[in-house]
């Protein structure tokens, strides 16, 4: 499903006068998710920057019917709204816009319930990698290395491999995106609305407040993070695992840009020593070979 | 329906709650300036530069805050070209960053205080 | 028109049964000691075809009363149960349901909060909600649960209240066990109770967000509104409970039941399932002489101020019956009855039968007696906690009886 840019509707989903920080990629995504989904969604959003996003009453900064509800319960209160829409009869496509803590944490036990169940609804985790909205605390999506206010010396652990974990629940449909990528995120919410039953779709969003960039690189750090590898677009359909451009051309890692150039712009990789570097860059090095193995069993590589 | 909108405040493009039963609820409506005129918190001001311009729709796409309207064929050239609502564009540079052709400056806002002050018009 | 009929059968069924005649759509529910039974018989009624209504199977009770709760801002009548940790799980849920003004009905199983644990009656768990902004109820046998559960229905989707309602039942006394439910035909349920409705629906149109941040001011306001609300709802109770007689036979518009209380010198105050034994004892202390009366709460939310004055007001003393203890201090049914009557009665607090310890008319006669004694030797007293266990009376926090005359 091919993008034409011109072609987006230009109608407003995302509100000027919003409360986002400037450059922030929360209310960049949320421009493409109304663009990709139009009027037909309604969406559900936990506590997170874009509950905070939405502004004051009597306004709110999004261009969308918002449901706002406690941390833990996005994907529970999205089934229950999927289903009596559909008893009403009404057209809608139910949308749950979640942080990565209330994705991969909080909110992990009823998003993985509701993939259990093959509840009707669209996930998507707006992954910026700490918990930005209280300050920047570390999350189960935190990268290895990465400063937060609670990783004061850098996170020792690895990010949860979150696509890979929604898609063991045999889902019709995963994929992973990134705000630097919008046709891509446009296209494949396009699909996942043409699909029933639960979808599932990881966007990675980087943050200039929290990752300590400059608010102007959101996008091309967006693109960094896929040129290097770093981050990888990928979808699962019925299972089946495909790479999406650019990252298909980035199996061989020589096409891939040098890792350093994607955390040296970041203040909150500032602090690496070179064996940290090397431990990123293995981290990478293991998420490419699951996907190759994967590749290689389904005999497309 | 719990929620209606007024003649007045659909035109202002800024819609009020009303109370069904008369009761007051926990609703917003959709609407510019949800959190007052964010072009207050600039620093730095994008300038397009329409001769550069060749109307790609990029800054468009990725302006966080929406504020970039597209105008058809208002380019020197015939091209489509962006216009920046400065009310609430709030500096970022996004648009600077991701235009191919660097057709966006960002120029520091004391420079346009300044010009204000010597117009006397310093609300902006 | 079909005829009421009159069939056996547990508290957890009757539940059930309210559910399906009030034509709820959807049901959300999690396994809980002594609750499970209502999502069972529900989760049959639907498999049968008895019940036009869909199951979401959550993964625990947080989840339980989101999906209630999503359902029914989608704009169907939804319904949930739950006990004990249950209810706890979902604390956080149940404000933001009140808070969002959105019709819920859930049905709450009373049990003890471990640890250890527990799964015998206790009313820790339901007297919890009381500052939620739910709708709290009390049944005192099984036809009442399943008249309460269907009037709760009509009374939350009131424009009036808007507020969602909880009806509680004691577990395994009335869970558990069997007694005759008059179940009615569904044409006068149709009639008794019209289509939903509530203060506005989530669905794709309006760009409305709900529940975004708001200044300090409209937030007190929203407050205000559901006190206002809670007040309106002791009308709508009255009124609907009167309406029920009409088409059912059973008057519930009474939010406290007064039982000899018109000439009594003493009233024993309490909610739920022991309050029929509470009844029998005040009997037998009649006929020793004690002019005993019961005031049995049905409603915890709103207070039935008015009514527990007129009630108990200009009584000697009131003896208040607590299944319950806010620790350090006393019984919470104890703590709401002395502020509505500004402990102008001798006031005695009975923390008893706490955790389903067994209490038996011949109980609540001792200790009913033991409070008389008191009160008729000391003058007025205002007693906290007046421990009553396995016989024997423990004048615990405050450690002895204060004298206010
Ligand atoms: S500076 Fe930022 S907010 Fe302003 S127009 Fe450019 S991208 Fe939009
Ligand atoms: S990105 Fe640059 S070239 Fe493209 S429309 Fe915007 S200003 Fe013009």
């Amino acid at each position: 499903m091919a993008v034409n840019i011109k072609k987006l509707p230009k109608k407003p989903y995302v509100m000027p006068g919003h409360a986002a920080c400037p450059g922030c990629p929360e209310s960049m995504g949320f421009k493409y998710l109304g663009m990709a989904l139009g009027d037909k969604a309604v969406v559900v959003i936990p506590a997170g920057c874009s509950s905070v996003i939405q502004g004051l009453w009597p306004r709110q900064g999004f261009g969308l019917p918002i449901l706002n509800i406690v941390f833990a319960a996005a994907a529970s209160t999205a089934s229950g709204l999927a289903r009596a829409l559909k008893r009403r009869g009404v057209d809608a496509q139910v949308v749950v816009w979640a942080g990565d803590g209330g994705t991969a944490d909080i909110g992990f036990q009823a998003l993985s319930a509701a993939a259990e169940r093959g509840e009707d609804i669209i996930y998507i985790c707006v992954d910026n990698e700490a918990y930005m909205n209280t300050g920047i605390q570390r999350s189960g999506l935190t990268p290895y290395g990465a400063w937060t206010t609670t990783t004061h010396t850098g996170k020792r652990q690895f990010k949860k491999p979150l696509p890979q974990i929604v898609a063991a629940h045999r889902v019709p449909y995963v994929a992973t995106t990134s705000v630097g990528y919008p046709w891509d995120f446009i296209a494949k919410l396009k699909k996942a609305a043409s699909i029933r039953g639960f979808k599932y779709i990881h966007l990675h969003a980087p943050c200039p407040v929290g990752w300590r960039f400059d608010p102007s690189l959101t996008a091309k750090i967006a693109q960094l993070a896929v040129e290097t590898g770093a981050w990888i677009l990928y979808e699962y359909e019925n299972g089946k695992l495909r790479l999406n451009p650019p990252s298909n051309r980035l199996i061989d890692p020589e096409k891939r840009k040098p890792v350093e150039e994607y955390l040296k712009l970041q203040g909150r990789f500032r602090h690496l020593k070179p064996e940290d570097v090397e431990m990123i860059k293995k981290e990478i090095e293991t998420n490419w070979e699951e996907i190759t193995r994967a590749l290689k069993i389904q005999g497309d590589l | 329906m719990a929620v209606s909108e007024s003649e007045e405040s659909r035109k202002r493009g800024v819609v009020a709650v009303v109370e069904p039963a008369g009761h007051k609820l926990p609703l917003s409506m959709a609407g510019p300036g949800a959190m007052g005129k964010t072009g207050y918190w600039r620093t730095q001001r994008p300038v397009v530069n329409t001769e550069k311009c060749t109307g790609c729709y990029l800054c468009w796409l990725y302006c966080p805050d929406n504020v970039i309207e597209m105008v058809p064929g208002k380019g020197p050239r015939g091209q489509d070209i962006p216009v920046i609502d400065y009310d609430y564009c709030k500096g970022c540079g996004v648009c600077a960053a991701v235009c191919p052709v660097k057709a966006i400056d960002m120029v520091d806002e004391s420079k346009f205080l300044a010009k204000e002050k010597e117009e006397g018009d310093g609300n902006a | 028109m079909g005829m009421p009929k009159l069939l056996a059968m547990r508290g957890n069924e009757a539940v059930a049964y309210a559910a399906k005649y009030a034509r709820v759509e959807v049901v959300a529910a999690y396994p809980i000691t002594p609750q499970t039974i209502i999502v069972e018989k529900i989760d049959e009624l639907i498999s049968k075809g008895e019940m036009d209504a869909e199951m979401i199977h959550v993964e625990s009770e947080h989840s339980a009363l989101a999906a209630t709760y999503g359902a029914a801002i989608g704009g169907v009548r939804a319904f949930t149960a739950t006990s004990s940790h249950g209810l706890m799980y979902m604390y956080e849920v149940l404000w933001w349901t009140a808070g969002s003004r959105i019709p819920v009905v859930m049905a709450v199983v009373t049990r003890a909060m471990g640890p250890p644990w527990n799964i015998h009656v206790s009313h820790e768990d339901i007297l919890a909600t009381r500052d939620t902004g739910w709708l709290v109820s009390m049944a005192e046998n099984n036809q009442e649960a399943f008249d309460l559960t269907l009037q709760m229905f009509r009374i939350t989707e009131d424009p009036r209240v808007y507020l969602p309602g909880i009806v509680g039942l004691d577990g395994f006394i009335l869970s558990h066990t069997v007694e005759p439910v008059e179940l009615p035909d569904q044409e006068t349920v149709d009639e008794f109770l019209p289509p939903r409705r509530q203060p506005y629906v989530m669905e794709p149109g309006e760009p409305k967000a709900m529940g975004n941040l708001v200044p300090d001011e409209y937030f007190e306001e929203l407050r205000m509104d559901m006190q206002q609300s809670m007040e309106n709802a002791v009308k709508v109770i009255r009124e609907v409970g009167k309406e029920y007689a009409k088409y059912f036979g059973r008057d519930y518009s009474d939010l406290v039941e007064c039982y000899k209380c018109s000439d009594a010198d003493y009233i024993v105050a309490g909610t739920g399932s022991w309050m029929g034994d509470a009844k029998i004892a005040a009997d037998k202390l009649r006929e020793k002489g004690y002019r005993v009366g019961v005031m049995r709460l049905r409603w915890i939310r709103p207070f039935p101020w008015s009514d527990v004055r007129e009630a108990a007001m200009s009584k000697r003393a009131v003896i208040v019956m607590d299944r319950s203890l806010s620790t350090g201090h006393a019984g919470p049914l104890f703590l709401e009855l002395s502020s509505a009557l500004e402990a102008k009665p001798s006031m005695i607090g009975v923390p008893a039968g706490i955790g389903g310890v067994d209490i038996s008319y011949e109980d609540i006669e001792r200790f009913t007696e033991k409070a008389i004694q008191l009160v008729e030797e000391h003058g007025r007293v205002y007693i906290p906690a007046m421990w009553y266990h396995l016989g024997k009376i423990f004048p615990t926090y405050p450690s002895s009886h204060v004298k206010l005359d």
